[in-house]
């Protein structure tokens, strides 16, 4: 039988990854239909009742490829619940009747080269080491080139003057790279659309308001999940910072840790479990440079977040940081969101009107 | 000499006895808290967002009504017990949560974390240090600690094979043991089913040694040490008994998928999924219990 490969979206980085997978297997890769409400309708029939979100998006996400004719399925792992997702899921899948392989690509709590080069050997015998390196290499810079894309653009995005123009750009970036065949061509376009992203026209006023955007990493990275927050925040005209990104998780992260450590010590002594020392540090850092408020997002029943969120509530607290906690779970009520989030825009413009004032009186 | 408080929950019933010999041992006095009530639960619904899960509350109510009785309390911070494996999260954040959360009180503590090379008799030993005695007494008092905890575990295993051969009614527990003896979870079912002449066969009492092999039955790549156990006992029990009860508190990180894990493959055993919220009462549960029993029995004879 002819193999077709699937895997769960994650925001943009369906693109890399599709053609990682390409690159390595020289399979067919399906994409994955874009999640509608059809989809976590159909993980969350499916799903235990009490597991948190992104597991019923993954689950709608593979149902609906196997749908579509996929047969080899993947997934990834990481330091809480998401570890155990895989083999629940494939037990959930062969119940509903599939007939698939399915491979876990990081099956301990960090990723093994070793491992993971003997996955795609099975799945593509040609394979050689010389090969896989170079196709890693190429989806670790294509990667983070598109995540240093996307910060200049989250930096910009909210002030453009003609709509749409930075999606545009980013969606040429990514036709793109996916069509380039090495690193030097890769790096070559990421500099092109750098230039491209500056001459963009914007209209910023000095003192926009900045807003630092925190939580948990599957809400954060697939704006399905978080009610396209990013896009609304922009529509208020706000300067968006956001930490998590696949290139902070997979290398950044662990070289990051130690110093973040000795800079929370006050308040955490040891870390929290996924992210949570690092959401901890980020409100310091946001407090730090100068932002104005912070969103934290997590699915409902998280329990990293649950863990540290009495810490980062106790932090923004002490350093008079305005916080706004989303909770996202599969019900779709994006009215309760936007009134929240208008809301929170009113507080913040009020309070930075206030600081202004104050400047002036004394 | 400065007295302990041990809140009695969440580790207290995977560590007692290990705890108790080891300040046993080296003459330190220690006070533990109460049983569980509904005034805890409130006060420690007043201290965490209400995600939180039911045993969390209940701790951090148990923090607050020892706090004022003893000079410190013991909060180990657990992130892996053995390489490979982790447990809940919620035992990663413990220390640093409560210091948090009550910034007054003063909090003992102990590392263990496998992974990175902390093992749990370095962590007794800085134990010890914190209350100062040297490196060879608090070793001492540790291995002492460990025998004791290794005969009680023995003599948990021999009940459940004794039970196992019993001719009564029998019905496997299965939850974690800080759910199973708490007065406001697993005490009420346990004494309902006490009552009822049933014997009750408890998740712990599964032999260590047969956790690895049992496991690898039901879900190979688990990777929580404590769900470990609870898979563990699931297929070590299930041909012994006539019903199994798994008892959750409500938004459980691990069991959530476990659980599933156990109804997805039961096959023919019969199984009763009991969730513990904050605001339930008694009688929606009992009646789902009798039900159960009835059910065990084959059928309602009228």
């Amino acid at each position: 039988m002819k193999k077709v490969l699937a895997f769960p979206h994650l925001g943009d980085y369906k693109h890399p990854i599709k053609k990682l997978l390409q690159d390595l297997t020289h399979l067919e890769v399906l994409d994955t239909p874009p999640i509608t409400k059809k989809t976590i309708a159909l993980g969350s029939k499916n799903a235990p009742d009490s597991v948190c979100v992104p597991f019923k998006y993954n689950l709608g996400n593979f149902i609906e490829a196997l749908e579509l004719g996929a047969n080899v399925l993947f997934q990834a792992g990481g330091g809480c619940r998401y570890r155990y997702y895989a083999e629940v899921q494939e037990t959930i899948l062969r119940d509903l009747g599939y007939d698939f392989t399915f491979i876990q690509i990081i099956g301990r709590d960090h990723l093994r080269f070793k491992e993971l080069y003997h996955i795609f050997k099975n799945l593509n015998p040609k394979l050689t080491k010389r090969t896989f390196i170079k196709a890693l290499l190429f989806a670790f810079f294509y990667i983070t080139y598109l995540d240093k894309l996307d910060e200049i653009i989250r930096h910009r995005v909210g002030f453009e003057i003609e709509e749409n123009a930075f999606l545009k750009l980013k969606n040429n970036f990514i036709k793109e790279c996916s069509k380039s065949k090495n690193i030097f061509t890769l790096t070559k376009i990421y500099y092109k659309y750098k230039k491209k992203s500056k001459k963009v026209k914007i209209k910023k006023p000095k003192n926009c308001l900045k807003v630092g955007f925190i939580g948990e990493l599957y809400t954060a990275m697939e704006s399905f999940a978080n009610y396209e927050l990013e896009k609304k925040l922009a529509k208020y005209h706000i300067e968006i910072k956001r930490f998590t990104n696949l290139s902070y998780l997979l290398w950044k992260k662990a070289l990051f840790l130690p110093f973040m450590k000795r800079k929370v010590k006050k308040y955490c002594k040891y870390t929290l479990g996924a992210d949570g020392l690092d959401n901890v540090y980020r409100v310091l850092w946001l407090k730090k440079h100068g932002y104005d408020g912070i969103i934290h997002t997590k699915p409902t029943g998280c329990t990293p977040e649950i863990g540290a969120l009495p810490i980062i509530m106790k932090v923004a607290k002490e350093e008079k940081m305005p916080i706004l906690f989303f909770s996202f779970d599969e019900q779709s009520g994006i009215e309760g969101i936007n009134t929240r989030l208008e809301a929170f825009y009113d507080l913040l413009t009020l309070k930075k009107e206030e600081e202004y004032e104050s400047l002036f009186r004394n | 000499m400065k007295t302990i408080g041990l809140p009695k929950a969440l580790l207290y019933y995977h560590y007692h006895i290990l705890w108790k010999t080891f300040f046993d041992a080296l003459k330190v006095p220690y006070v533990e808290s109460k049983k569980t009530t509904r005034e805890m639960l409130e006060k420690g619904k007043e201290k965490c967002i209400d995600e939180t899960c039911l045993s969390m509350k209940i701790f951090l109510g148990h923090i607050a009504s020892i706090k004022n009785q003893c000079d410190c309390i013991l909060i180990p911070r657990i992130y892996s017990i053995e390489k490979k494996e982790q447990v809940c999260t919620n035992f990663n954040a413990l220390y640093d949560l409560v210091r948090n959360v009550y910034p007054k009180v003063s909090i003992i503590n102990y590392n263990v974390d496998v992974k990175h090379h902390h093992s749990e008799e370095n962590g007794f030993i800085h134990l010890g240090k914190q209350l100062g005695f040297s490196k060879k007494e608090s070793k001492n008092a540790y291995k002492i600690a460990k025998k004791k905890e290794k005969e009680h575990n023995q003599l948990l295993e021999e009940q459940g094979r004794k039970k196992m051969h019993s001719k009564k009614t029998k019905i496997l527990l299965l939850g974690h043991p800080y759910n199973l003896e708490d007065d406001l979870i697993g005490k009420r079912i346990i004494s309902y089913l006490k009552d009822k002449d049933i014997e009750i066969i408890y998740s712990y009492e599964v032999p260590k040694e047969k956790v690895n092999t049992c496991v690898q039955k039901i879900s190979p790549k688990v990777h929580w040490t404590m769900n470990k156990e609870l898979l563990a006992s699931f297929i070590y029990f299930k041909d012994h008994v006539d019903g199994t009860i798994l008892l959750t508190a409500f938004p459980c990180g691990p069991d959530s998928l476990t659980n599933e894990m156990i109804l997805r493959k039961k096959g023919k055993n019969k199984v009763l999924l009991l969730t513990f919220e904050d605001l339930n009462s008694d009688v929606a549960i009992l009646t789902r219990l009798e039900s159960f029993l009835d059910m065990l029995k084959g059928g309602i004879h009228l």
